[in-house]
C-alpha cells in the first residue's frame, strides 16, 4: 500500500509518497537523500539511526514513515545547519575531545547527546539517580547511563564522554 | 515484510472495530517492538491500525474508592511516565522499573500499553529459522535444551519456557494496577495480575485479551505501601539489557514487624511472578534478612531449572532480601 505523507526534514518540507513498509531512515536516507542519520543495526539497538523527531531524541530504523506523517526531524546535519557557528556545540565538543574514530555512529551520538541534555534540562531522572524527587546533576555515571543507547565500536566512549560532559557545561 | 494496509482512525471506538473485524490486524502503537518483528518476519499482518495518536495521552489524578488513582493513558511514553512527579514520588518502583528498561531514545518512543504487550526476547522467538511454538504453535520449543540463560524457572511448560521481558509489568503487578480495556462489547477493567498468563499448551497467547481488545489506560492506587516502593534489576550489562531476573518491592513496617509487604519478580517466567507464597510468610514476622530469604525458599520450592538457568534461583532470592533490605532501612 501507498501513502503521501509530510515529513519537515532539517528545516525542509517534503510531500512524498511511500510505501507503508518504509522506515523513517529508509526514507531520509534513500528517498530524501539525507544519509545523516546511520544505518548500523537496523533492530533499535545501536542509536546510530537517532534524530531528533518532534523534539525528541527518536530511533528511525523502528519508525514507520507512514507513522509519522507531519513530524519535524532533525538531524546531525540540521543540527550544524543551524548553528551560528559552522557546528552545533555538541558537535564541537564531539571534535575537542576526539569523540569518535570512524564517525559513523556520531550523528546518531549527537542527535541522542543534544536531546538528553535537554531532557536533562527538564529534570528527567535516569536509571543511576539516587534520589528520584531530586534534580539531577549529570555526573559521568548519569552522562553514561543516558547515552546507553548509542553504541560505538570504535570504543571512543572516553572521548564521547568527556564532549558531553562539556557540552552539558556550556 | 509482506504487504502492509495502515489505517489511523480518530477515535478508540473506531480502531477497536478496525481489529475486531480483521483477524490479520494489529494495533500499532510506538512501534520499538512490532516494527522489528514486521522486518524479522516473526509476524506478518495485514492491516496496521495505528492507535499511537488517539487522545490517550493523559496523566490524570482522580479519586477512586480506596485512595487517590493516577490513571496513565495508554499512549503516554515511557521517559513521561517515568519522568512524572507523582510517579516519582508516590509509585518510585514504577519510575525505577521503566528507567531500567530500553535506553533514552525506545523509551521516548514506547508507550505504556505497549510495553506491557511487549513480546518475549527469547532468541528462538525472534529466529524464523528456528522451531518455535510461541511464534509457530505446534513447530516445537528450542529453548528446552537450547540456550537457556533467560527461560523462565517458574510456570514453564513443555511448549515454552520463555520470560515476560517488560520491567513495568513487574511494578505494577507489585503494586496492583488496573488495566482499562476497550473491546466491541464495551470497557472493562482487570488487575494487571491477570493480564498476562502462563504459556501451558497455548505459548502463542502472551495475555488474556480477546483480538480487538484495546488497553486505553493504567490505573494506580496511592498508599503508604506504593509510596515505599522499588525495583532493582539484574542483567548482563550494566545499561540497556533486558533482566536475567527483577525484583519488584514493597513495604510497610510497624517497628520490625512486618505489617504489609509487596514482592513481584521479572526474569523468571512467561508472566510477572507475583511472589505470593513469601508474602504470606513474611507478612507478621519479624522483619529480617534470613526471614526474606526463608520466604523466598518457600516461594522457589516450585522453581524447575536446567543447568544454565539454576543461577537464577539464589539471584532472585538474593536481589529480593536486598530490595526489602533497603525498603526496610527507609522505612526505619
Amino acid at each position: 500500500m501507498q501513502a503521501e505523507i509530510t515529513l519537515t526534514v532539517d528545516g525542509t518540507e517534503h510531500r512524498t509518497t511511500v510505501d507503508t513498509r518504509t522506515t523513517v531512515l529508509d526514507l531520509l536516507r534513500e528517498r530524501l537523500g539525507n544519509t545523516s542519520p546511520k544505518k548500523g543495526c537496523d533492530h533499535g539497538q545501536c542509536g546510530s539511526c537517532t534524530v531528533l523527531l518532534d523534539g525528541r531524541r527518536h530511533l528511525t530504523c523502528l519508525a514507520l514513515a507512514v507513522a509519522h506523517d507531519g513530524a519535524e526531524v532533525v538531524t546531525s546535519a540540521g543540527l550544524a545547519a543551524a548553528s551560528d557557528d559552522e557546528l552545533h556545540p555538541v558537535q564541537r565538543a564531539f571534535l575537542d575531545h576526539d569523540g569518535l574514530q570512524c564517525g559513523y555512529c556520531t550523528p546518531g551520538q549527537v542527535c541522542s547527546a543534544v536531546g538528553m541534555l535537554d531532557e536533562a534540562e527538564q529534570g528527567h531522572p535516569s536509571h543511576v539517580t539516587d534520589d528520584l524527587e531530586a534534580v539531577p546533576e549529570l555526573d559521568d555515571d548519569e552522562i553514561r547511563e543516558r547515552m546507553s543507547g548509542n553504541l560505538c565500536r570504535c570504543g571512543a566512549y572516553a572521548g564521547i564522554l568527556a564532549a558531553v560532559r562539556e557540552a552539558a557545561r556550556s | 515484510m509482506r504487504e502492509l494496509a495502515y489505517l489511523r482512525p480518530d477515535d478508540v471506538g473506531a480502531a477497536v472495530a478496525a481489529v475486531t473485524d480483521n483477524p490479520r490486524a494489529q494495533y500499532l502503537g510506538g512501534g520499538t517492538n512490532l516494527v522489528d518483528h514486521l522486518k524479522l518476519g516473526v509476524t506478518s499482518p495485514e492491516l496496521l491500525v495505528d492507535v499511537r495518536r488517539l487522545p490517550l495521552d493523559e496523566v490524570e489524578e482522580v479519586a477512586g474508592e480506596d485512595g487517590p488513582v493516577l490513571r496513565v493513558g495508554a499512549n503516554v511514553r515511557n521517559s513521561d511516565v517515568a519522568a512524572h512527579p507523582v510517579v516519582r514520588s508516590v509509585f518510585p518502583a514504577v519510575a525505577r522499573a521503566l528507567l531500567s528498561g530500553a535506553s533514552g531514545q525506545i523509551r521516548n518512543q514506547a508507550t505504556t500499553a505497549g510495553n506491557l504487550l511487549q513480546r518475549t526476547r527469547c532468541v528462538y522467538f525472534q529466529d524464523v529459522t528456528t522451531p518455535c511454538n510461541k511464534r509457530e504453535p505446534g513447530t516445537g520449543c528450542s529453548a528446552i535444551g537450547g540456550y537457556a540463560r533467560y527461560n523462565a524457572i517458574l510456570g514453564a511448560s513443555e511448549a515454552c519456557v520463555t520470560t515476560h521481558p517488560s520491567d513495568l509489568a513487574v511494578a505494577l503487578a507489585a503494586l496492583d494496577a488496573t488495566v482499562v480495556v476497550r473491546g466491541a462489547e464495551g470497557e472493562r477493567r482487570l488487575p494487571v495480575r491477570e493480564l498476562h498468563r502462563l504459556p501451558g499448551d497455548r505459548p502463542e497467547e502472551d495475555t488474556t485479551l480477546a483480538h480487538g481488545e484495546l488497553i486505553t489506560a493504567v490505573e494506580l492506587t496511592a498508599g503508604r505501601l506504593t509510596r515505599r516502593s522499588t525495583y532493582y534489576k539484574a542483567r548482563d550489562r550494566a545499561s540497556y539489557a533486558f533482566a536475567l531476573v527483577s525484583v519488584a518491592g514493597a513495604l510497610q513496617l510497624d517497628g520490625d514487624t512486618v505489617t504489609d509487604v509487596r514482592l513481584a519478580w521479572g526474569g523468571v517466567a512467561h508472566r510477572p511472578w507475583r511472589a505470593t507464597v513469601a508474602e504470606d510468610a513474611l507478612r507478621g514476622s519479624t522483619f529480617s534478612e534470613e526471614a526474606v530469604l526463608a520466604a523466598c525458599d518457600r516461594e522457589l520450592a516450585a522453581a524447575v531449572t536446567s543447568e544454565d538457568s539454576a543461577f537464577k534461583v539464589p539471584m532472585v532470592r538474593n536481589v529480593s532480601a536486598l530490595v526489602l533490605g533497603r525498603l526496610a532501612k527507609e522505612d526505619r
